[in-house]
This record gives C-alpha cells, sequence and structure tokens, in this order.
C-alpha cells in the first residue's frame, strides 16, 4: 500500500486557479477530476510542449500546484521515465504522471511512447486529445477525424483518426482505458484503478477545445456525452492488453447531434455516412473482442 | 589505484560508473543509454556495472536518452551518457534542454565525423555542433586525460557556481578503441572527490513550480545572462577542483590548456585531443634543431579560455589552428574562436590548417609540412586545407 508523507500541512490542488485554460477547455474538467481520483498522492507532472504547459502560465507564478516538468515536444516519456526511475529508487511512493496531447501522443512522441510502453515504466500517461494541434492554431494532426476541417484540411480531413488504444493494447501495457468528462463516476473509478497498479498505464481523454472544434464552450461536457452516446468515442477498458470491457454502450443518438454542434464538422453536415461507417466498424471490433477476451473484475493491487 | 592497459571506452565507462555509484547515498544516479558508433562500449560497460542505487535506461534514441537523463536530473540523481555523430545530431533538442534546465549532466562525445556520406572516423564537428548550447565542453588527448576529466566534469558541473553540463570529448577509435596504461582510481577516492550530487532548482513537492515554462523576453535574457556567468566562473571552479584532485589522486589534471615549450616560442600550433599528442613529438624534434615552436593543447573549450590564451600566446609571432572540423562557408571552429580572442593582436599571424577532417591520420609529416607553411608565410590566408594522404 502506497505511503504518504505530506509536504505541507494542505494539499495543493493540481490544477490552480489562475491558470489559462480557456472557457470550455476539456482538461480544466480533466485536470481537476485527476485531482479528485488521487486524493491525498502528490504526484510529479510531466507535461510536453502543447497547450497543457501554457496552462501553467508565466514564470514565476504555476497554474499548477504540484511540481511539474515542461519537456521537449516528443520526450515526456522519457523525461518521466528518469523522474520515475529515482523516485522508485528514492523515498518516494507518488506517480508520475505525464499529461500530453493529441500531437504529442500520436504523432511526433509516437516513438518515445512506445519505448516507454515497451519498457513497463512505472508512469501514468494521459492524453488530453482535443483532435488537432490546439496550440499552434489548430492544424490537422493524426488524431483527427475524419472530414474535420482545420487550418490544414479546409476541405475536410480525408483520413480517419489513429487507433491509439489498439495502439497502446499492443505494447500489452497493464491497463489501458477511454475516459469522458462527461462521465465522472466512471472517469474517477477509472484513474483510481490506473492509480492503484504499477507499470504503464494510458488514458485516452476526449478533450473539447470550442476555438479548435468550432463549438460553444459552455456545450463541451455535453459534445463528449454525445460522442460516447453516439459511438463515435466509446468507453472501454483493456487490461494487460489483452481482456476488454466496454463501460457504456452508443444508445440510439445519431451522430449528426454531435456533428451538427462543431463547425470544424461542417463538411459532414446531412453527411455522416462516412463517419457512421467507421463508428459500425469500431463497435464490431470492440464488441469481438470483448466477448472473445472479457475482462474478469481487476484483482490485482498494489 | 589500479595501474591498467584498458581501451578509453572502457576508462570512461569506468569513470562514470564510479561517479554514479560515488552518490548512493543521496539521490542514486541513472543513464539513458542507446548505441552509436564508436561510443557503444561505454554505454555496454554501464549496462553490466552493479549500481547500488542506479539504473541504466536502455531506450529508443539519443533524444529520448537525454530526455532520461533530464527527468533523473529534475529528480536529483546524477545523471550521464554517451554518444557520437549523427547520435549527437539527434539528440540536439535535448541537449540544449539540458543546457537551459541547469542540469550538471555528464557526457561522453566520442568524436566522429557526422554523415552523410557515412565516415566512422573521428573528426570533432559532431561535439563542436553544440558550442552554442549551454554545455562546458573538455578535450581529452590521452586515456588518463579522459578519465581525470571525466571525474571533474562531475565535480565542476554540480559546483552551485556553474551548476551546467558538461561534454567530455575523446577521439573515436584513435582514442576510443586503443589501449593505453592509465591509472583507475579505487571507489574511495571517487567518493571523497565528488560529494552528493545536490541540484538547487529540481522538482520539490514543497515548492511546486513549472520547470522550464514559459518566461517573459526580460526574464529569459536574465537567464542567459547568468548562464554566461556560470560558464565564466567554471574557469576559477576548475582551478579549484585541480587542487582538490591532486590532494586526493596524487596527480595534477591539465587545466583549460596546456603549454608545451612556449616561454621564448616565435611560433605556436593550437591543436586538441590526439592530434596534440602528435604535435608534441614534432615540437620536440624541432626545438632539438634549435627552433623557437611551442604548442598549446586547447583542453577547455567551453568556456572558451581567453586569458589564459592570450597568456599562451605571449609574444609569439605565428599562430597556427588545427582543426580537424569545418563549418563550410567559414573555416575551423577553433580558427574561429582564437581569432575572435586576438581582436586587436596584429602583430600576430594567425592562420587556420583544415587537417584529418573525416579521420585522416594526422601524421608528423602533415604537421612538419603544416609548420613550414606557417614559417614561409608572410601573410595568413582562407583556411588551408591539408590533404593527410599526401
Amino acid at each position: 500500500m502506497t505511503t504518504v508523507t505530506p509536504s505541507k500541512p494542505y494539499r495543493e490542488h493540481l490544477l490552480r486557479p489562475g491558470n489559462t485554460n480557456c472557457a470550455g477547455c476539456g482538461m480544466s474538467v480533466g485536470l481537476q477530476w485527476l485531482d479528485e481520483a488521487l486524493g491525498e498522492l502528490e504526484p510529479v507532472l510531466v507535461i510536453p510542449s502543447c497547450c497543457g504547459i501554457v496552462t501553467a502560465g508565466a514564470f514565476p507564478t504555476s497554474g499548477y500546484g504540484m511540481p511539474t516538468a515542461a519537456t521537449t515536444f516528443a520526450s515526456s516519456p522519457a523525461v518521466a521515465t528518469g523522474i520515475s526511475t529515482v523516485v522508485n529508487m528514492t523515498e518516494y511512493e507518488n506517480p508520475v504522471i505525464c499529461w500530453a496531447g493529441d500531437g504529442g501522443t500520436y504523432d511526433i512522441g509516437l516513438a518515445t511512447l512506445s519505448a516507454a510502453a515497451e519498457r513497463n515504466e512505472d508512469i501514468i500517461y494521459i492524453c488530453y486529445d482535443n483532435e488537432i494541434y490546439g496550440n499552434t492554431g489548430g492544424q490537422r494532426s493524426g488524431a483527427t477525424q475524419i472530414g474535420a476541417v482545420t487550418s490544414t484540411t479546409s476541405g475536410g480531413k480525408t483520413e480517419g483518426k489513429k487507433d491509439i488504444m489498439a495502439i497502446m493494447a499492443a505494447h500489452r501495457i497493464p491497463y489501458a482505458a477511454t475516459l469522458s468528462i462527461g462521465n465522472r463516476k466512471d472517469f474517477l473509478k477509472k484513474v483510481r484503478y490506473a492509480l492503484s497498479v504499477k507499470g504503464f498505464r494510458f488514458l485516452l481523454m476526449l478533450s473539447p477545445c470550442p476555438t479548435g472544434w468550432k463549438s460553444e464552450p459552455d456545450q463541451s461536457t455535453e459534445l463528449v456525452e454525445l460522442a460516447v452516446r453516439s459511438g463515435l468515442f466509446p468507453l472501454y477498458e483493456i487490461f494487460d492488453g489483452v481482456r476488454y470491457r466496454i463501460n457504456q454502450r452508443p444508445d440510439s443518438t445519431p451522430v449528426d447531434t454531435y456533428l451538427e454542434q462543431q463547425n470544424r464538422f461542417r463538411k459532414l453536415w446531412n453527411n455522416s455516412e462516412d463517419i457512421q461507417a467507421h463508428i459500425d466498424a469500431q463497435w464490431r471490433y470492440l464488441e469481438a473482442m470483448a466477448t472473445v477476451f472479457p475482462a474478469k473484475a481487476p484483482s490485482s493491487t498494489r | 589505484m589500479t595501474r591498467t592497459l584498458a581501451t578509453g571506452n572502457h576508462v570512461a565507462g569506468y569513470a562514470l560508473a564510479l561517479a554514479g555509484e560515488a552518490n548512493r547515498d543521496a539521490r542514486g544516479c541513472c543513464a539513458g543509454a542507446y548505441p552509436i558508433t564508436p561510443q557503444t562500449e561505454i554505454i555496454e560497460y554501464l549496462s553490466d556495472f552493479s549500481f547500488s542505487r542506479g539504473r541504466v535506461v536502455l531506450v529508443e534514441s539519443e533524444h529520448s536518452a537525454m530526455g532520461v537523463c533530464i527527468g533523473a536530473s529534475l529528480a536529483g540523481a546524477r545523471a550521464f551518457t554517451a554518444s557520437s555523430s549523427n547520435g549527437l545530431a539527434y539528440m540536439t533538442e535535448n541537449i540544449f534542454s539540458a543546457g537551459y534546465y541547469r542540469l550538471p549532466i555528464v557526457m561522453m562525445a566520442v568524436n566522429r565525423t557526422l554523415g552523410p556520406p557515412w565516415n566512422i572516423w573521428v573528426d570533432q564537428g559532431d561535439s563542436l555542433m553544440m558550442r552554442d548550447a549551454a554545455w562546458l565542453q573538455f578535450y581529452c588527448d590521452s586515456h588518463q586525460d579522459l578519465l581525470d576529466t571525466t571525474l571533474m566534469a562531475f565535480r565542476v558541473a554540480e559546483d552551485h557556481r556553474v551548476m551546467l553540463p558538461v561534454i567530455v570529448a575523446l577521439d573515436g577509435f584513435v582514442t576510443s578503441h586503443t589501449q593505453m596504461v592509465a591509472d583507475l582510481p579505487t571507489q574511495e577516492q571517487v567518493d571523497e572527490f565528488l560529494p552528493n550530487c545536490l541540484i538547487p532548482h529540481g522538482l520539490k513537492h514543497a515548492h511546486p513550480t513549472t520547470v522550464g515554462g514559459m518566461t517573459m523576453p526580460n526574464e529569459t535574457e536574465h537567464h542567459r545572462f547568468e548562464i554566461q556567468q556560470s560558464m565564466e566562473n567554471a574557469i576559477s571552479v576548475l582551478e579549484e577542483a585541480r587542487n582538490e584532485f591532486e590532494g586526493i589522486f596524487g596527480r595534477r589534471p591539465a587545466g583549460a590548456l596546456e603549454t608545451f615549450e612556449i616561454e621564448d616560442a616565435e611560433t605556436i600550433l593550437v591543436a586538441c585531443n590526439t592530434m596534440a599528442r602528435t604535435l608534441h613529438n614534432v615540437i620536440n624534434e624541432r626545438r632539438a634543431r634549435g627552433e623557437k615552436i611551442g604548442m598549446i593543447r586547447l583542453k577547455m573549450f567551453r568556456p572558451f579560455p581567453r586569458e589564459e590564451l592570450l597568456k599562451a600566446i605571449g609574444n609569439a609571432k605565428r599562430v597556427g589552428v588545427m582543426d580537424r572540423n569545418h563549418s563550410p562557408g567559414s573555416g575551423g571552429i577553433f580558427w574561429q574562436e582564437i581569432a575572435a580572442t586576438l581582436i586587436g593582436r596584429n602583430d600576430v599571424l594567425l592562420q587556420d590548417y583544415l587537417v584529418g577532417l573525416g579521420g585522416g591520420d594526422v601524421t608528423p609529416e602533415n604537421v612538419n609540412a603544416i609548420i613550414d607553411d606557417l614559417n614561409r608565410r608572410e601573410s595568413a590566408s582562407t583556411p588551408e586545407w591539408k590533404d593527410t594522404s599526401v
């Protein structure tokens, strides 16, 4: 069991007031729920170049109440490896958490991420996925959905979104799961489980970016709920890379209700067959995996 | 102390391992390691070493090797690695990060030509590419020098008046893969020389900050200014470390530069690494013939020891620089630095010689041809290319 020696008479919050997040940014909910799940644990945060490091604001202030390392774009899993190595061979028992966007995860940092997962480093890696290069003004990434208009795909992206969960599962890491900022109970349960196991843990959070999604800031959590209910963003867990558990199945919500509230999907308004076909294929795959390789109740905790 | 015959890579690995082990009562040591010829044996040596509190992380690239060192150092460990040539080029982004984070990481740079065309032999262009990163740089001419310099590197890097990373450079194959006699110290001696590594600005829960976050232009300027001041401090910190070293190990390692026969010299040659040893022998022969000739081995390249160099050049009339590196469109990199140091000294004829590029073997004949050319000159020219194959 984890031993926690508080560094102060009170525990700082992970996300402090005065951070620079935009209104409606998915990170604001995600970081606060992560904070709640951590309880008394005091993590070290490792954040590559992305909006998540802008969140901290300018020196000498820090929007993060925990020690945070700002790394180069592709390096967060490598830097976190160095930190967690020292943490594990000295006195601390606190988690080392990478907090990275989809650019740093799906694209430029993929080799570093893959290697840290292959070595099964003792790191929790959370990708807040806003499906664009948000920090540079909303360009296409490997996480951008098919059809989405970005500042570098004015006609809509012609390729589909990379299946990062399958990529991470292929590394046979102890735990991978998706997180919804529209489902607090499910979110907290999964982060707490991730905190209870050792080794490399990967969490994928769909993170609305009203600026890039051309959506209303007050609709962010509702948009994620619609993405889950329509089946576009499935909520599921993968244990040891081979055992699957589906947490929420799509209801009859049409994907159009999700697409129509975001101007980035304007090319798909009344034209959602391709993305619906992608949803159907994704669910055939997930249902097959969950049937053939079902997850039993999680047993091992540290 | 054990006197032994060992390769340069073995000596480097030994020094890194004992330095890492010396931090076992503090936050241990950590290396990010990735192979590349001709440094690979260093990381192989480290991977085989049983650290009391330490880990060698076998990563997927040089970029991540330095990333691991950065993380370990931010968490308070003594961190080190080794690389060469295109590996250093691939690592570049994080090399600059380590310098600007001000982390006392030590890296062995086993000098190798940058490709393409592919060439595995010695050329200092790879480590000199990092001249504008906030790293100290030392160049070694022998196995003993390499061992002593590596231990000194940790001592100087971790001194709070410096707190900057250090590159220790050695010649690929000529030093890395040949054997020379070296006196290897004991762990107890290294423990005495290297106190526990204490990094004041690392990650701390008691005072959470975002290390490496955003700063405004005036703060960034101040950050660079402080690095410049720390670089300048390194010269005197190095001298203190030499005294300490001598007291513990019983020999005095070279300082920022090493001079030979310069007292009355009218002609002085400047070189680094093993070229300087060849030069040493040629100077002896020419001195025996009554020539007023001497040499300077540049050991420290960053910070650049301007005052020490001016003092060593003294009243010499001719200075020749042997550059085993090439900055296309300019010339030799050591020459650029020395030319900047000699501004206002119109009484000195300074000539650059590009020699041994791509690992060409620099023989006494090549060195004699350079000296003959330098002594015949009435004025300096653009850098001279000296092909070692003729």
